[in-house]
């Protein structure tokens, strides 16, 4: 187990210095320059320009801003921003915003997600399983985007339920309704395969054999079925923190929450290098570290899983 | 493939905010609330600001956002009168040239004082340039102080600075200072109403980034906290004695993601000013605001400009540009494409301007498709019979561009596409490269309210701004004539002139002015009033006693 881990943790450098590799590249090989562009339909004043670029070391080549860069990051020095804050103090702001989302996201993806599929499972080919199937369908059809406004409009502008903007980004309580949605992808699709896996593992050896046993109907499905189940979902979990961060871009515009993709957009449309690169590493490394707690997942899921 | 998807996307979420407006217009008041009640001299207005790109540094903002700030909590010499453009004293008590107008004494009201309660003094001022022009400084705006003699030195083309202060400016006494200029420039007092002449206390100097954050102003409000992304907080400051003092208790400047974000909060009531109506409820939002709306013009320009540098328009007839001007149909467009948000364009330079004379283009900038199609004819026709416009896509400048396109296809049989920049940085990289293929989107927002701001600046055949290797020897003679001008009436008229001038060359085809589409809360207490920028003038701004 020991050693599996560490073998696991050496793999994820060369993963890590290839990612930030591209990023950064791709940052920085896009035509046009942040620096010019801060002047905007007025003239800059090239000296001026110049100056700046040398301050935020843009002069120097490429390969050696890299290694530039990848020197400080080792002392977990993320740089600074183009207004001259440093990037780490930025990211410490957003990622507690996006943290929270992501949990409430989370907890309502496997809650919600989870009874579905498991009721569809259940009831497979009858009437409930057929209602999650199309419901579900709805949901991933549509965008994101839409059932932001939509969600919006119902939950807060016609129910009054919630206000239509998050106020306080850090109050978790205002942060249910950009959850929900940023959740409601995703919690379609834990729906479905939970559903698939259920039914799958009802015909399942060793279902018949606790049956056979005698064992309670709630411990057959709560413990048996529902361990057994859980793997494949578990998997979609892990990767699915990914595509959070990635929504959270949309959601957090819609419902004004001050979150990583709201940061990682603002950085972007000003093409400030060092805040992107810093939040993208950021996400890899938070990636990496789930992939593997999945992975060590797995072995409690299933005993049958051993790791060397 | 991914443009059409997202257009859908677009067309989609448009449909449902739309319907959303619409449903929830209901509960929309006139304005009969808005002047009724009492005004709160201590109330706290919430007002709609992105985070500022830069430190809190008067001469480091270069957008409108940080600028906004900065305008709140530092006062210049000068100001203008919201309206008309003329110039009035605000921490200098006279600003006056000499006989050719390139020595000009400053004398300062006395007894004023920063918020840290240090006096304001010349020397307040004179460090403070002397600061922001070094180019080691690194302030995005430091090139204002070009017509100072001794700007060079602190600020040279390459290479370090040779000394830390410019040998124009002189302090006299305690409340008194001389400026002295590389040459003559009448309208020098109009320039000194940007943030970037702001003055400085000394503490400033002993740690200008710490500065930056926290910053001390001699304003109307001073600096309270800075929680960034999130709000930056002014209040009154008591001790101003300014001719503008706040009429609020403060201001919470309040930052949304997305403009929809902050009209729902406006329509909620938890912001009390928004900077700009999003495009997907502009149609709406007169009905939703009722007189709450603003629509507000202000002193800037859009244009597309002819790359002068292309063999298409390197020896061009300027007949063809006056042609291709009046084919487009810009009341149209302004009314359906652009919902209203800008007005027809009808001179060079824009409304509110000293100097802006009504129809000044006669009927260059009038509908016309026989006479563009015969002008053009006249002229030789447009080489290669197709033009192109570039803009940048991370505005929303596609819609317009394509009416305009249509308009001139219809109207003259030119062929006429969009040339699209995926961002703003790329489509300067172009323009500054002399690179753009046929013509570009141009656009220019007022620095100081003084008609040779949209000319000089713009189309001398050395200014900065021009980019597209326009040059005419008789405009740039009449200029710097006009420059030299004794008084500033003067200037203005022989500025006059040259617009006339521009009129028969067309160094670009003006479309529209500028409008502030915005709208504020039932907590204001009477309307907002603007600047000549687009900017409310927040010190005017009531709020509503809550009783």
């Amino acid at each position: 187990m020991g050693r599996y881990v560490a073998r696991r943790l050496l793999q994820m450098i060369p993963v890590f210095i290839g990612t930030t590799l591209l990023i950064f590249l791709m940052v920085h090989i896009l035509p046009g320059d942040p620096i010019r562009a801060m002047w905007g339909d007025k003239a800059a004043d090239p000296a001026q320009v110049e100056a700046l670029r040398h301050k935020f070391g843009l002069d120097q080549s490429l390969p050696m801003q890299y290694i530039n860069y990848m020197k400080d990051l080792f002392q977990l020095d993320f740089g600074e921003t183009f207004g001259g804050r440093p990037v780490w103090d930025e990211m410490s702001r957003a990622f507690p915003v996006t943290i929270r989302l992501t949990i409430v996201a989370m907890a309502i993806e496997m809650v919600v997600g989870l009874s579905l599929g498991a009721w569809a499972g259940l009831k497979a080919g009858k009437a409930p399983d057929t209602g999650v199937l199309i419901f579900t369908l709805v949901v991933i059809s549509i965008p994101v985007f839409i059932l932001g406004y939509v969600a919006r409009f119902i939950f807060a502008d016609t129910l009054h339920w919630v206000a239509p903007n998050v106020e306080d980004s850090m109050d978790i309580t205002q942060l249910f309704l950009p959850g929900f949605v940023l959740a409601m992808l995703s919690m379609a699709y834990v729906a479905r395969l939970t559903r698939t896996t259920f039914a799958e593992n009802l015909r399942a050896d060793y279902m018949r054999t606790a049956l056979a046993k005698g064992l309670p109907r709630r411990r057959i499905v709560g413990v048996h079925l529902l361990r057994n189940s859980l793997i494949p979902v578990v998997t979609f979990l892990g990767t699915d923190v990914g595509g959070f961060i990635g929504g959270a871009v949309v959601t957090e515009g819609i419902f004004n929450v001050q979150g990583v993709g709201n940061l990682l957009y603002r950085a972007l449309q000003q093409r400030e290098g060092s805040t992107i690169v810093g939040v993208v590493t950021v996400f890899v490394l938070i990636i990496l570290v789930i992939n593997l707690i999945v992975d060590l997942l797995y072995a409690v899921l299933d005993p049958r899983i051993r790791y060397a | 493939m991914r443009g059409a998807k997202s257009a859908k996307w677009v067309a989609g979420a448009a449909i449902i905010a739309l319907a959303a407006t619409a449903c929830g217009g209901g509960d929309s008041d006139s304005g009969k609330d808005m002047n009724s009640g009492k005004a709160d001299p201590n109330g706290i207005l919430t007002a709609q600001l992105s985070e500022p790109q830069n430190p809190l540094q008067p001469a480091n903002a270069k957008e409108s956002q940080g600028s906004r700030v900065l305008r709140a909590i530092f006062a210049g010499l000068v100001d203008y009168e919201p309206g008309t453009g003329k110039l009035t004293y605000v921490n200098a008590e006279s600003v006056t040239p000499n006989a050719d107008s390139s020595v000009w004494t400053v004398k300062l009201k006395p007894g004023w004082k920063f918020h840290d309660g240090t006096p304001v003094t010349a020397k307040s001022y004179v460090d403070s340039w002397n600061w922001s022009a070094n180019v080691k400084n690194n302030q995005t705006n430091s090139s204002w102080f070009q017509d100072i003699k001794g700007y060079s030195d602190v600020h040279p083309d390459k290479g370090d600075p040779k000394k830390t202060e410019m040998e124009g400016l002189k302090v006299v006494d305690e409340n008194s200072f001389t400026i002295s200029l590389t040459g003559s420039v009448s309208y020098f007092a109009y320039k000194l109403g940007y943030d970037v002449w702001s003055p400085l206390p000394e503490s400033f100097f002993k740690d200008p980034k710490a500065a930056g954050q926290k910053p001390i102003g001699n304003g109307p409000y001073k600096f309270v906290s800075w929680d960034h992304n999130k709000m930056i907080k002014v209040r009154k400051f008591d001790g101003y004695q300014g001719p503008n003092k706040a009429k609020n208790g403060g201001i919470d400047f309040k930052n949304y993601t997305t403009a929809e974000a902050a009209y729902s909060a406006l329509r909620s009531d938890q912001l009390d000013w928004i900077e700009q109506v999003p495009v997907t409820a502009l149609k709406n939002y007169k009905q939703d605001l009722g007189d709450r709306a603003i629509d507000q013009e202000y002193s800037a320009v859009q244009s597309i400009v002819p790359a002068f540098y292309t063999k298409q328009f390197k020896n061009i007839n300027p007949k063809v540009i006056q042609g291709l001007s009046m084919a487009i149909d810009r009341d149209t467009i302004t009314k359906t494409v652009l919902n209203g948000t800008r007005t027809p364009a009808d001179s060079y330079v824009a409304r509110g301007v000293l100097g802006y004379k009504p129809g000044a283009l006669g009927d260059i900038v009038k509908y016309d498709p026989a006479k563009a199609k015969a002008l053009i004819k006249e002229g030789g026709g447009v080489p290669g019979d197709k033009i192109s416009i570039q803009f940048n896509a991370d505005q929303p400048h596609k819609a317009w561009v394509d009416a305009v396109c249509n308009s001139i296809r219809q109207a003259t049989g030119v062929e006429c596409v969009g040339d699209s920049k995926p961002d703003f940085a790329t489509d300067l990289n172009a323009r500054d490269g002399k690179k753009v293929k046929s013509m570009y989107r141009g656009g220019w927002v007022l620095d100081y309210p003084v008609n040779s701001n949209f000319m000089r600046d713009l189309y001398g055949t050395t200014a900065a701004g021009n980019t597209s290797g326009y040059s005419n020897k008789a405009f740039d003679e009449l200029a710097s004539k006009a420059d030299k001008a004794k008084t500033l009436d003067e200037t203005v008229k022989m500025y006059q002139e040259a617009e006339q001038l521009l009129a028969k060359d067309m160094p670009s085809i003006p479309l529209w002015f500028y409008k502030v589409n915005s709208g504020q809360s039932k907590n204001v207490f009477g309307k907002i009033v603007y600047g000549q920028d687009g900017d409310p003038i927040f010190t005017d701004v009531q709020v509503k006693s809550k009783k």
